[in-house]
């Protein structure tokens, strides 16, 4: 039997929804082991957030209020205390920023191994068996590590279905020291990306560029298109990393969430960053030479080739 | 101040590759400094350049085969580096976090750097959590995900941003010395001088084994363990486009007039 201690992620007054699917990932585990599961709540409005997170499946909550947001010394802190409190085999957290931040110390002040970004979890026996994707999802990779002492784990957003219904957990307050030391980095505020002039999120045709576009100077044939098809231009992160367009312009988990009715990916793999910021468009159109690209599994219409000799003809069909 | 900054050989695979076995065949392979650590670099070398650090060293986990992409980077400004491998190493299938994190923190404990930067992750693995992992190991302060950066040497703070998802951003100042790590697009990465190429092969590269550093083969061993891998089942339900670029164009153009684009 092993317990499961699942760590919820909030940020600016709100759980975020990977939360929810964390809950799932955590029952299922302790089903597997016939154990509990153990929702932790830190920072934030907690009483608020522990009503929330009290769905199906929960069997106690507890919360550490020790600020509003969140901060990764508390985090750890306090993830390393109902650890060794509740003595839980699985720790799980979001693969969110702020999980990478902290769940990564956790593993190593408890000497426990650490698997990141898993998409697929199984127990077999004593072994835990995870699903990861490699080369930006090119590769499938199965991983097995022993649970032994324990094992902490941050899961994918997307890749569990929310937990549902009503709970009925305990919640408990729980208060700890956190050392005055281990204190070593302060949250000043937040700051939201500047605007700019063009809202993507507002587009209904989205033309879309990627790093197959491999210089600035060919962002004009991309530019063209958008004319000549009365869309807006936004593009995948290497392009805005580049700087060829602005930050307004990034479609992704760190850009815009956009569900235009189409949307042309042109020369974008898909990785899973930028899929999260436009899986919603109704229709999507990769053009891309790898007809293995992971924009493929999401794509409703697909052109395999060159996206210089495919670009050009599209425009001429348009003039 | 002095900086160490850990570099990878990254490796990406071609459209078209085979595995074999546990590992993808070296023929469907490219290998180049990984990505995110060409901005870790970039950002350490300016720091010398501002003249708020006196030394950037780099340490790469690596066979011999990788020293191709360390001379690369001492031509890029770096002013030594230190590779870590040892035959122990070579028989491991995979180091995971808290192997790299050993063997990491032998050479922070020995060079003692103010701070250290990590690319946010690796371009094949992706497991996006050896720098915090690093950090809790030789207990220095951290920050994950840092797309902007100032170094007060006075004080012995760095004050940076973190991007988090959907355009936000966390101001956060962080006590030195510190682990960061750094993602892509905090700055422009250069190439490589002519002159920059030239210097770097009389450029300290010093080769490190477990013993060297004082550790026991045991402290590297790694928990997790490759079980498979495997090229996942295309999920694409796509109505695939076919025949010449002008054809495909022409059917793309029926498809999108019908969905009231372009007209």
């Amino acid at each position: 039997m092993s317990d499961v201690l699942a760590v919820v992620d909030h940020r600016q007054g709100a759980l975020r929804d990977v939360s929810f699917e964390l809950l799932s990932a955590g029952r299922d585990l302790a089903d597997a082991t016939g154990g509990d599961l153990f929702v932790a709540v830190v920072n934030g409005p907690t009483a608020a957030f522990a009503d929330e997170v009290d769905r199906e499946g929960v069997d106690a909550i507890y919360t550490v209020d020790a600020g509003e947001e969140f901060d990764h010394d508390v985090y750890a802190g306090a993830a390393v205390h109902l650890v060794e409190t509740l003595e839980p085999r699985i720790l799980l957290a979001p693969n969110s920023v702020n999980g990478i931040d902290y769940l990564p110390a956790v593993a190593t002040r408890l000497d426990w191994p650490l698997v990141t970004d898993a998409v697929g979890l199984e127990l077999e026996g004593e072994t835990l068996v995870a699903t990861r994707e490699h080369y930006g999802g090119k590769v499938e990779a199965t991983l097995e590590v022993a649970l032994d002492g324990g094992v902490a784990v941050t899961i994918r957003a997307g890749e569990w279905p929310a937990a549902t219904g009503e709970g009925a957990a305990s919640v408990e307050d729980v208060a700890f020291d956190l050392e005055e030391s281990a204190n070593r980095s302060r949250v000043l505020g937040f700051e939201a990306v500047a605007g700019g002039d063009v809202d993507i999120a507002e587009a209904d045709v989205l033309v879309s560029v990627g790093r197959g576009i491999e210089d600035e100077e060919n962002l004009e044939l991309i530019e063209e298109l958008a004319e000549a098809l009365g869309a807006t231009v936004s593009a995948s992160r290497p392009v805005v990393d580049a700087g060829w367009l602005p930050k307004n312009r990034q479609v992704g988990q760190s850009g815009k969430v956009v569900t235009p009715d189409v949307y042309i990916a042109i020369g974008i793999s898909g990785a899973v960053q930028h899929v999260a910021g436009m899986k919603g468009a109704k229709t999507i159109v990769a053009i891309n030479t790898d007809p293995n690209a992971p924009i493929m599994d999401i794509a409703d219409y697909a052109i395999h080739d060159d996206l210089f000799d495919v670009v050009p003809a599209l425009i001429e069909q348009f003039e | 101040m002095n900086v160490l900054v850990t570099v990878t050989e990254g490796a990406t695979v071609d459209d078209e590759f085979r595995i074999d076995g546990l590992a993808i065949d070296d023929g469907s392979l490219t290998t180049d400094l990984n990505e995110w650590d060409e901005y870790a670099l970039e950002t350490a070398v300016r720091l010398a350049e501002a003249d708020l650090v006196d030394e950037v060293v780099t340490v790469t986990i690596g066979p011999e085969d990788c020293e191709g992409t360390i001379r690369q980077v001492l031509a890029k400004g770096a002013d030594r580096a230190i590779r870590v491998w040892d035959d122990a190493l070579e028989r491991s299938e995979m180091l995971d976090v808290g192997a790299k994190t050993a063997l990491l923190a032998a050479v922070v404990e020995t060079e003692e750097p103010d701070l250290v930067l990590t690319g946010v992750q690796s371009a094949d693995e992706g497991f996006m959590a050896t720098g915090v992992s690093l950090a809790a190991a030789v207990d220095y302060g951290w920050a994950a995900v840092v797309n902007a950066l100032e170094v007060d040497p006075d004080e012995r703070i760095a004050r940076v941003r973190r991007e988090l998802e959907g355009g936000v951003e966390e101001r956060t100042e962080v006590d030195l010395p510190a682990v960061l790590t750094i993602q892509t697009g905090i700055n422009e990465p250069r190439y490589a001088s002519l002159r920059g190429i030239r210097m770097a092969q009389r450029k300290e590269l010093a080769v490190r084994s477990l013993a060297d550093l004082g550790l026991e083969a045991s402290a590297v061993e790694s928990r997790l363990r490759l079980r498979e891998l495997a090229e996942p089942e295309s999920e694409s339900e796509a109505r695939v486009l076919e025949g010449s670029s002008e054809e495909a164009a022409a059917e793309l153009a029926t498809v999108l007039r019908e969905q009231g684009v372009g007209r």
